[in-house]
């Protein structure tokens, strides 16, 4: 088990990037500091470089710059093997020809740990991940969720392993066993403390397994924060875009003295903005937007049922503006005026939280 | 509303294949089954004689020799051919500019014409005048394919060995080039040397092409004809006459059609057998 961190950290994947043009990087400069034992994901769209980072900690590729220090030692440069790390691919992989048995002590046997050693683990492990009645059995005829525990659990066996590491582990399996092999993991980890990072696109998946959650667009780190610091206080309109179902309404605005006015409207924000020059915009989630007697002139255009809630999309002043309305409460027609709650609107100059970082 | 139109009328379609094959296999397999069981002395004059030229053939030394010799070969060849073959595709590069280099280097061999290839092993193992053979000499070895039995097989074998080991290379690499770099990482982490990657990550996931590759290499080589027939044309003596010579000698050279038709189908059927308890035995515990 290890503290990890992760100091300056860029990658490229050209053999000669020039250190002076951003785009040669496919991760720039990243500094994150992950306690021990912690469940943390790694969340960003497709190609924002959030494999190659978990592939850098894992040590399946060499950081072009910066370190990674496990409990304060360099292992930038050391073998996956010497970082004594575990990782579970998007794919499950397994040995086709051992059992599953076999396949659980692989990594065992491979240490050089005697057989009398390796046994009451691999049935520890087995019986953590509900595999004992398969462990005689070959491994290649397996589902895919039991083949992917199989990969979970070689990681588990180890006692002595440093972070275990997840690359959309879900991908393969079936819908209905994502929530079960999901809750798995999170009671395998309140069970081991192990440090855990798991890499996803899906922010149920990140939200429902993580501790904290390490937002990241183009290569970034746009914001560290728990579930909850994400989804009230996105310290940028990525973060309030990509988390949330339906994302946070992103509106154009003009600021003077300070303050954000949208459509006219002087709009009460629970921040300020100072500087000049940049793209102001107001971000409120649609759960804080409510119809008002007065306020913002609206039109309503579409109503999505969502369940329990009902997706309400209005216009005003050539922006959408999308807010939430539970089941049992009525919706007015056509031109309707909206108010923001002011204590969870805030102003984004540049796409980023006015007044500094959160 | 029930009753469907029964319409055969589409089978009429299949004719075409049917033509084909049996002009291209089933009038000429026939041709020679109809030649095992009769005697003829030309005129296309035919009488019955039952089993008699199997018996004949069977009961032969000279077909005991030939299937030994055959056997043999096979043996060696892919005994040789099958280890090399996938020893040097797990030695190519992966990616970069020299993976077509190999590539092209590999299949050169494969693209040269079969009798051309004997013409070039006959005059390149010629003692007095070959590369080869003027170099083994040189050595202090006596080497002369053409007299010592064993210079002729040794040659065969390896005149063999340099014309089909790119197919067995071939067919690994494109094996182990498919596998998901995702299984090498998982090896990595769980520790694994590269004898243990080979052993359960390489060597299972080639076995599906490693069958097919000693499947064409037992028939071709089982079958072998041209090379040798241009290198020692049999010889010395009978020590290189292999089914297939011994076959063309008795069927063109001697005129025997009965016992040639015969030996021609016990030749297929011997071959048909292996293959299939091959295969067999190698998709035997697939879906265990």
């Amino acid at each position: 088990m290890a503290k990890i961190s992760i100091d300056n950290l860029r990658h490229s994947y050209l053999p000669f990037p020039n250190p002076d043009r951003e785009e040669d990087y496919v991760l720039k400069k990243l500094s994150i500091d992950w306690a021990d034992g912690g469940a943390y994901a790694l969340l960003g769209p497709s190609g924002c470089g959030k494999t190659t980072l978990l592939n850098l900690i894992s040590g399946l590729l060499v950081p072009t710059e910066g370190k990674i220090l496990f409990d304060g030692v360099d292992v930038s440069r050391f073998s996956p093997e010497a970082r004594n790390i575990a990782q579970v691919f998007q794919f499950p992989v397994i040995y086709d020809t051992m059992t599953v048995y076999d396949n659980l002590a692989f990594p065992l046997r491979n240490r050089g740990i005697p057989e009398s050693a390796i046994d009451p683990r691999v049935k520890e492990i087995a019986s953590m991940l509900d595999l004992t009645s398969t462990l005689h059995k070959r491994a290649a005829g397996l589902t895919a969720d039991g083949k992917q525990k199989i990969s979970l659990g070689r990681g588990l066996v180890r006692a002595d392993v440093s972070a275990i590491m997840f690359d959309e582990p879900l991908t393969v399996i079936d819908p209905h066993l994502k929530w079960q092999l999901r809750s798995k993991l999170k009671e395998l980890h309140q069970r081991t403390k192990r440090t855990m990072i798991y890499v996803t696109h899906d922010q149920t998946e990140a939200l429902t397994f993580a501790d904290q959650v390490v937002v990241m667009n183009n290569g970034e780190i746009v914001q560290i924060g728990t579930p909850i610091e994400l989804f009230e206080k996105p310290n940028h309109t990525f973060v309030g875009h990509f988390i949330g179902s339906p994302g946070m309404n992103v509106l154009p605005c003009e600021v003077k003295g300070g303050k954000a006015f949208f459509a006219g409207q002087d709009i009460k924000t629970a921040n300020t903005h100072k500087g000049s020059g940049q793209k102001c915009e107001i971000g409120v989630r649609p759960e804080f937007v409510n119809f008002a007697k007065s306020g913002i002139a609206a039109e309503i255009v579409k109503v999505a049922d969502a369940g329990r809630f009902r997706i309400v999309e209005t216009r005003a002043a050539g922006s959408s503006i999308k807010l939430l309305v539970p089941e049992n409460q009525s919706i007015p027609t056509g031109k309707v005026n909206l108010a923001f709650d002011a204590d969870h609107t805030q102003i984004y100059a540049d796409g980023w939280f006015a007044g500094g970082k959160l | 509303m029930s009753a469907k139109t029964v319409n055969n009328k589409a089978w009429w379609l299949v004719l075409p294949v049917f033509v084909m094959v049996a002009f291209n296999a089933l009038i000429p397999l026939m041709t020679v089954v109809n030649y095992s069981v009769q005697e003829t002395f030309g005129d296309n004059i035919f009488s019955w004689s039952g089993v008699r030229w199997f018996q004949q053939v069977l009961q032969s030394d000279r077909f005991h020799g030939a299937l030994g010799r055959q056997l043999l070969f096979s043996g060696l060849v892919l005994l040789i051919e099958i280890p090399l073959g996938l020893f040097v595709a797990l030695n190519m590069p992966k990616k970069g500019f020299w993976v077509s280099v190999c590539l092209v280097l590999m299949s050169l061999p494969l693209l040269i014409p079969w009798n051309v290839v004997g013409s070039m092993w006959n005059i390149m193992a010629l003692p007095d005048i070959g590369l080869l053979g003027k170099a083994v000499n040189s050595l202090g070895i006596t080497y002369n394919y053409t007299r010592q039995p064993f210079a002729a097989w040794c040659t065969l074998i390896l005149m063999d060995v340099w014309h089909w080991t790119s197919l067995v290379t071939l067919l690994c690499y494109a094996g182990l080039v498919s596998i998901p770099d995702a299984y090498y990482q998982a090896a990595k982490i769980d520790g694994a040397g590269s004898w243990a990657i080979f052993r359960y990550i390489q060597l299972p996931k080639l076995r599906h092409v490693m069958t097919i590759a000693v499947l064409l290499r037992f028939m071709d080589s089982f079958m072998i004809y041209t090379e040798p027939q241009v290198m020692t044309g049999g010889g010395p003596g009978s020590s290189t006459t292999f089914l297939s010579i011994d076959l063309v000698k008795s069927a063109i050279g001697e005129f025997d059609l009965g016992p040639a038709a015969a030996l021609s189908i016990i030749y297929f059927l011997i071959i048909l057998a292996i293959s299939w308890l091959f295969y067999t035995l190698m998709m035997r515990n697939e879906e265990a």
